[in-house]
């Protein structure tokens, strides 16, 4: 006996994932009646450039710190340190760079990167010794590294901007294989990887468990210290790629605002793709889509003649717009505005 | 009991000397015992304990400032902390609020930028200063409502719907100016650079008195009224609170809205403390104010806290700031990196006070 399959357009209504697809193609929509050829995309010099190419990118670094948000999140946490840990690890890899006696080698690189994912792992570790051994409150115990991980970035650069030259690390932003950008290749993997990851091993299924209930999931053999530990590893690794990618951008590590405010835009991304901020069920998709969609907006603006300044204004009535239609509550208020005259209908 | 009886100055003194001597003794020694044990065993009431642990901290900081610099002791110094952090602790009093229900509220640093330009703009462009004062604190009990209805009715996260507050906020602030603009009012220039001395040669200024007063009202709205003792009870378990027929949504939403109000006057305070409204004004102060109310003893998840521990959290904010200026070589990023371990510090002795209760 096989379940009779829903019908494709109720699969679709029921969706979470059907608000914020719907809300990047308005924006595409708008930005498509603004300019008609916003769409297109040319390949100059073997490489691809584009309008939608550019949004790839730019939200690339968004979109790798949204992914281990997500994990921390669906475990009922949050990591506020991102930013910070992203800081940091673009001011390692720069100091290091710098300091090295071959400045433009291809081994210098790599050797940064690694070790900015290195002291990452260590940052990770705390967090999440703080989160699971100690027990204090994910936005509390990641609120510490918030606040002091912009000083010891600062300490490590000596409150410099660190300027380097090295074409090899410049290529983790600037870079391209394969016609498209190394950054959207980065982040799609990644992605790729995490939701393979998640997905078919039992992973996905536990943080889901530990973040509906943590007790319960305990008691029935989930060790749910060892998960809690893991995001925030994880957690701080994306970060520390985003920081790659941030301070490659530039060739420049500058402690106060690297990854400034990074935190809130990929916190932002999980919640608009759908994963609730209470824990447990998490959307690895949504995320990518509310990343894709936070740049999208960003550029939009600018598209349609609107100042940038003005984009927090926009983002604002979008979240809250985003958020109001996402939340059970209130959509029952607004369907049930229009529905009570039906209802009467039928009963008269 | 250790009361004894004391002899009559009529009976002879000398064959009983030696035995009264021995009873005095004894009863002293039982006073000496009952205090001692009282004071081994005496413990502070547990919700004074966090803040007891700020005082002390606080205490200690400028105990061992002082033997570090001379000039650290002055009292003037500790006059000082108020007059550069009155509007943070006006902030801190209004987040205390919202931390207390289990809340939190992002979005008052940028209310405080907002609360600048709009004051600076209205005055700017003439208005009489009781109207724009008015429009600036209106403006923070809208925003406030907003929160409040977004939160309560329409279920939203507090992380999230103040954090498009934030934005809101932040955009309003380019949309009116996305330059500096000065403030010239004269009322308003002499009002700042006004002090009020102190017997002893102190002083500090206005708006410390501003701040002062806001902290007593808070205090006095917490402990001393049925709204108060709902924060409370809300940030204890928000479902009993409702099964209590206590006024959840009223006090809800009341707790954004006083925090609405606490960001608009802290912004008032700081466009006094520098005289400019700019829509880059307090960025991240939200963070200084979260991270004060917690080193101040106020618990994240809600139900424990109070108003006076979060002022001694903005002091030992000012006190680590106050240091690094004395001693001249530590460098600014000291001033992060020290609030950081501070909060660590503070969240693990909570950890420790919330872990003793259980058990």
């Amino acid at each position: 006996m096989s379940e009779p399959r829903t019908p494709v357009l109720q699969r679709l209504r029921t969706s979470p994932l059907v608000w914020p697809v719907g809300a990047v193609l308005t924006l595409i929509v708008i930005n498509l009646i603004a300019h008609s050829d916003f769409l297109s995309v040319q390949l100059v010099h073997g490489h691809m450039y584009g309008n939608v190419i550019d949004i790839a990118r730019n939200s690339a670094p968004v979109l790798l710190v949204g992914l281990g948000m997500t994990l921390v999140i669906a475990t009922r946490g949050i990591d506020l340190s991102v930013g910070a840990i992203a800081a940091i690890a673009g001011a390692v890899a720069c100091v290091f760079i710098s300091d090295a006696s071959s400045e433009s080698a291809v081994g210098t690189a790599v050797e940064a990167c690694f070790l900015a994912m290195a002291v990452c792992v260590v940052l990770g570790l705390w967090n999440g010794f703080l989160v699971s051994v100690l027990g204090i409150q994910p936005i509390i115990a990641t609120l510490v590294l918030m606040t002091g991980g912009r000083g010891v970035a600062m300490l490590i650069t000596s409150a410099q901007i660190t300027t380097i030259h090295n074409s090899n690390y410049e290529f983790i932003s600037d870079g391209f294989v394969f016609t498209l950008p190394f950054a959207i290749l980065l982040a799609l993997g990644l992605w790729a990887l995490t939701g393979l990851i998640a997905r078919r091993t039992a992973l996905g299924l536990l943080i889901e468990a530990v973040g509906i209930n943590p007790e319960a999931s305990r008691l029935a053999g989930v060790r749910s210290r060892t998960i809690i530990w893991t995001v925030y590893v994880f957690s701080a690794l994306c970060a520390g790629l985003a920081g790659l990618m941030i301070s490659a951008n530039t060739s420049a590590a500058d402690a106060n605002s690297n990854g400034l405010w990074i935190e809130l835009d990929a916190i932002l991304a999980v919640v608009i793709g759908g994963t609730s901020l209470a824990g447990g069920r998490f959307s690895l998709t949504g995320t990518m889509i509310g990343a894709l969609f936070i740049q999208t907006l960003k550029t939009t603006i600018t598209a349609i003649g609107i100042s940038p300044d003005y984009n927090y204004l926009f983002k604002a009535i979008v979240v809250i717009a985003v958020c109001l239609v996402q939340s059970p509550k209130a959509r029952a208020r607004l369907v049930g505005l229009f529905r009570v005259p039906r209802k009467q209908a039928v009963t008269a | 009991m250790t009361a004894t009886t004391l002899p009559s100055a009529t009976e002879p003194v000398s064959p009983q000397r030696p035995r009264r001597w021995r009873r005095v003794t004894k009863s002293a020694w039982s006073v000496l015992v009952t205090i001692w044990s009282f004071l081994r065993t005496y413990r502070p009431p547990t919700r004074y304990v966090p803040m007891l642990a700020t005082l002390a901290l606080l205490i200690g900081m400028f105990g061992y400032g002082s033997i570090r610099f001379t000039g650290f002791s002055d009292p003037q110094v500790i006059l000082g902390l108020f007059v550069d952090n009155a509007h943070l602790i006006v902030l801190a009093v209004g987040v205390t609020f919202v931390i207390l229900t289990g809340g939190i509220d992002l979005s008052v640093g940028a209310m405080v930028a907002l609360s600048t330009i709009i004051l600076a703009r209205t005055l700017a462009a003439g208005w009489p200063l009781p109207l724009a004062v008015l429009v600036v604190l209106l403006a923070g009990v809208v925003l406030g409502l907003l929160h409040g209805v977004v939160i309560h009715y329409f279920d939203v996260q507090p992380f999230i719907a103040t954090l498009a507050g934030m934005f809101l906020a932040r955009g309003l602030c380019y949309l009116l100016a996305p330059h500096s603009i000065p403030i010239t009012n004269h009322t308003m220039t002499s009002f700042a650079e006004a002090t009020v001395n102190l017997p002893g040669g102190y002083w500090v200024t206005r708006m410390v008195i501003i701040a002062l007063v806001v902290v007593a009202v808070a205090m006095w709205v917490l402990h001393r009224t049925r709204f108060g003792r709902t924060v409370y009870a809300i940030g204890g378990s928000e479902d009993s609170a409702l099964l209590m027929g206590l006024r959840v949504a009223r006090v809800k939403i009341g707790v954004y809205v006083i925090s609405g109000l606490c960001s608009a006057i802290g912004g008032l305070l700081f466009g006094l403390y520098i005289l400019s409204g700019y829509s880059l004004h307090a960025v991240g102060m939200e963070l200084d104010a979260i991270a004060a109310v917690v080193i101040g003893g106020t618990l994240l998840t809600g139900g424990t806290g109070l108003v006076f521990g979060s002022m001694l959290g903005v002091l030992v904010l000012g006190t680590i700031l106050t240091y690094i200026n004395f001693d001249g070589t530590l460098s600014a990023w000291w001033t992060k990196i020290a609030a950081g371990i501070l909060l660590l510090l503070f969240v693990m002795l909570q950890r420790l006070v919330t872990r003793r209760q259980r058990t």
